[in-house]
């Protein structure tokens, strides 16, 4: 009787609630730069995740090899997944952007596992920490509520990253072209836009994102070579639930999943991941769109 | 000749057999004869053959693009090992076509969930109801046997005659049949008005609507019966293994089928069992080369299968054939390049 007064306690409830929303803003880091392959570009990009492991493991060797502060590899977890994002869009993936979706899935879907059988050549298969300075560690107590330090950062890391990613898209001149190359290709480079650079850079640029939530997921998700192949599935309810004609519409499907899986793992521990494909492919019959998507099919 | 009869006779000479294709059955019995210490991998074979050819039926020849058919495969898996197990049905023959019919029924229920949608949805929909069986199986471990799988399963003899052995020769020849026959029924299938009508949704399902053929029913359709060909393949698996575990409905065997059917070619049927026979081999050489790494080689396959375009490769590989064929009998070649765009 007492456990289940403690478990549906006032502050058990917000302690899930803050971790929920810490993992879901991960989860929308990681996936932010598929919703603009898969929902802008209508690319299915499912090697999506290696681009993020990527980054994860450039921190690791970074932090645990070479001693650098865990606040200075992060950045370079982020220029090296973009790079070789980049890299790798240059060479492979624009040919591809015309293709069959067929011919996609099965393209990226080979990447990743190169991606899987090459990181688990060079670092081994076993899961990987990041040995995190001594100031992220522990938790506080905030009105009882546990606030682990480490989540709080990821917190404020993915909410400023969340807003400066509204700004860009919103009030830049960049945004607009984005948007503008997006809504239709061909009348954007007949307004001169260079699309392709465009396409490119966005690219790039969710790559980069990608490995930086890569880096700050290891202590939360694991990492480990298998991370490509187990969180694609998450990544790809989140642009499929979120829709792809905003970024708050990802960022809420973000949330929603990702206090939806710590909830559902706290409280019905034992139906795992059974709600989350449960929701998804409810929700997916219900709206083929997603839920903040806009009805124009693809 | 008016246009609706020569639709026929081409039709019907597409359906005729070709010595071809009586050559490679006839092939295919004779490795059973001429490499017996190799039953195990050659069953192995057999079965990705057929469940290759399940998704050929869907994708070859209705253009659905599905990342969770390993979810019909693991139903008749484990319906066929808990009937063995629990010895609800002994003849393993029943038990196969009672497995198969499990799946259908999933088939059956999950066809009207990928029947809406384009694509992308069909690829997250297919995918998430292989993930969602795969989480069901592991939490009711009590009846599954969670990670270690079903245990202790032993076959009775077929039609309570002919016994599986050790050597997997009975194995073999019973997957041969089994093959056999549902490749002779797909074939059918495919070659009928209704296979015609799934080529015309295919390629158009708005036109195909539009000179009246029923597109949501024939989807169903073939989705049902490729559930049932993959309930099959998977009852097979466990038949001739005499185990199941989880990991029949992991994503890998999902994607490992795709590459399969590109590499033999998807839309004339034969594409699952040569494909079948080349991944196989691909993978022993891999894994002979790195044994841990092979899943690379695999991946790297598939990167460049695509980047070279699957259709210009299936024009190098026929080229010689065609040659030889066009040099012999001095008409035009019949190894047709099979239609891949799906």
């Amino acid at each position: 009787m007492f456990t289940k007064v403690h478990l549906l306690s006032m502050t058990a409830i917000l302690t899930n609630l803050f971790d929920g929303v810490a993992y879901g803003m991960l989860l929308f880091v990681l996936a932010c730069g598929l919703a603009v392959t898969l929902g802008l570009m209508n690319f299915v990009n499912l090697a999506h995740g290696a681009f993020a492991m990527a980054g994860g493991y450039v921190c690791m060797v970074l932090v645990n090899r070479m001693g650098w502060p865990f606040f200075a590899a992060l950045p370079l977890a982020f220029v090296s997944a973009a790079a070789i994002g980049i890299a790798l869009e240059r060479t492979l993936y624009r040919h591809l952007y015309a293709r069959s979706h067929l011919d996609q899935v099965l393209f990226t879907i080979g990447l990743t596992f190169m991606s899987v059988a090459a990181v688990d050549y060079i670092q081994g298969s076993s899961r990987v920490f990041i040995n995190l300075p001594a100031a992220l560690q522990g938790q506080f107590d905030v009105f009882g509520v546990g606030i682990g330090r480490y989540r709080l950062m990821i917190i404020v890391i993915c909410g400023l990253l969340t807003i400066g990613l509204q700004m860009v898209l919103a009030k830049t001149r960049f945004g607009s072209r984005l948007r503008a190359a997006v809504d239709d290709p061909r009348a954007a480079s007949g307004l001169g836009i260079n699309v392709p650079q465009v396409f490119a850079f966005t690219f790039a640029f969710g790559c980069g994102l990608a490995g930086l939530g890569g880096a700050l997921s290891a202590e939360i998700l694991g990492l480990d070579p298998y991370f490509p192949l187990k969180f694609m599935i998450y990544f790809l309810i989140v642009v499929t639930v979120g829709g792809s004609s905003s970024i708050t519409g990802p960022f809420l499907a973000s949330l929603l999943l990702g206090i939806g899986d710590v909830a559902g793992k706290y409280y019905v521990p034992k139906m795992g991941p059974f709600v989350i494909y449960t929701m998804m492919i409810v929700i997916l019959i219900w709206r083929p769109n997603g839920l903040f998507g806009r009805a124009a099919a693809r | 000749m008016n246009a609706s009869s020569d639709v026929g006779y081409h039709a019907q000479r597409q359906a005729r057999w070709h010595y071809g294709e009586v050559a490679f059955w006839l092939i295919v019995l004779a490795c059973g004869f001429l490499f017996p210490t190799r039953y195990l991998i050659m069953t192995d074979i057999l079965r990705l053959a057929l469940f290759a050819m399940s998704l050929d039926l869907i994708l070859g020849y209705a253009g659905i693009v599905s990342l969770g058919h390993a979810a019909f495969f693991g139903v008749g898996a484990y319906a066929a090992g808990l009937l063995a197990l629990h010895g609800i049905i002994n003849e393993p023959v029943l038990a196969l076509v009672v497995a198969g019919l499990a799946a259908m029924v999933l088939g059956f229920a999950t066809s009207f969930l990928v029947i809406r949608g384009v694509d992308l949805t069909r690829l997250m929909v297919t995918l998430g109801i292989a993930l969602l069986l795969e989480a069901l199986a592991e939490r009711f471990s009590n009846i599954t046997g969670g990670t270690d799988g079903l245990q202790g399963i032993e076959m009775q003899p077929i039609f309570g005659q002919i016994p599986f052995d050790m050597f997997g020769k009975a194995g073999f020849f019973y997957s041969l049949a089994v093959l056999f026959l549902l490749f002779l029924f797909a074939r059918r299938v495919v070659h009928s008005p209704f296979g015609l009508s799934l080529r015309a949704i295919k390629n158009n399902p708005l036109r195909a609507a539009a000179i009246g053929i029923p597109v949501n029913r024939r989807l169903i359709a073939i989705y049902t019966l490729a559930a049932f060909y993959a309930g099959i393949a998977g009852a097979l698996f466990t038949q001739t293994t005499a185990i199941a575990s989880l990991d029949v409905f992991a994503f890998e065997r999902s994607a490992d089928l795709m590459l399969v059917l590109v590499i033999g070619g998807t839309g004339y049927l034969y594409g699952g069992l040569i494909g079948a026979v080349i991944f196989r081999m691909l993978q022993e050489l891999f894994s002979t080369i790195t044994p841990q790494y092979w899943q690379f080689w695999i991946g790297l396959v598939l990167v460049v299968i695509v980047l070279v375009g699957r259709q210009r490769l299936h024009r190098w590989v026929l080229y010689v054939p065609n040659l030889v064929i066009k040099q012999v009998a001095g008409r035009r070649a019949v190894v047709a390049v099979p239609e891949s765009d799906a």
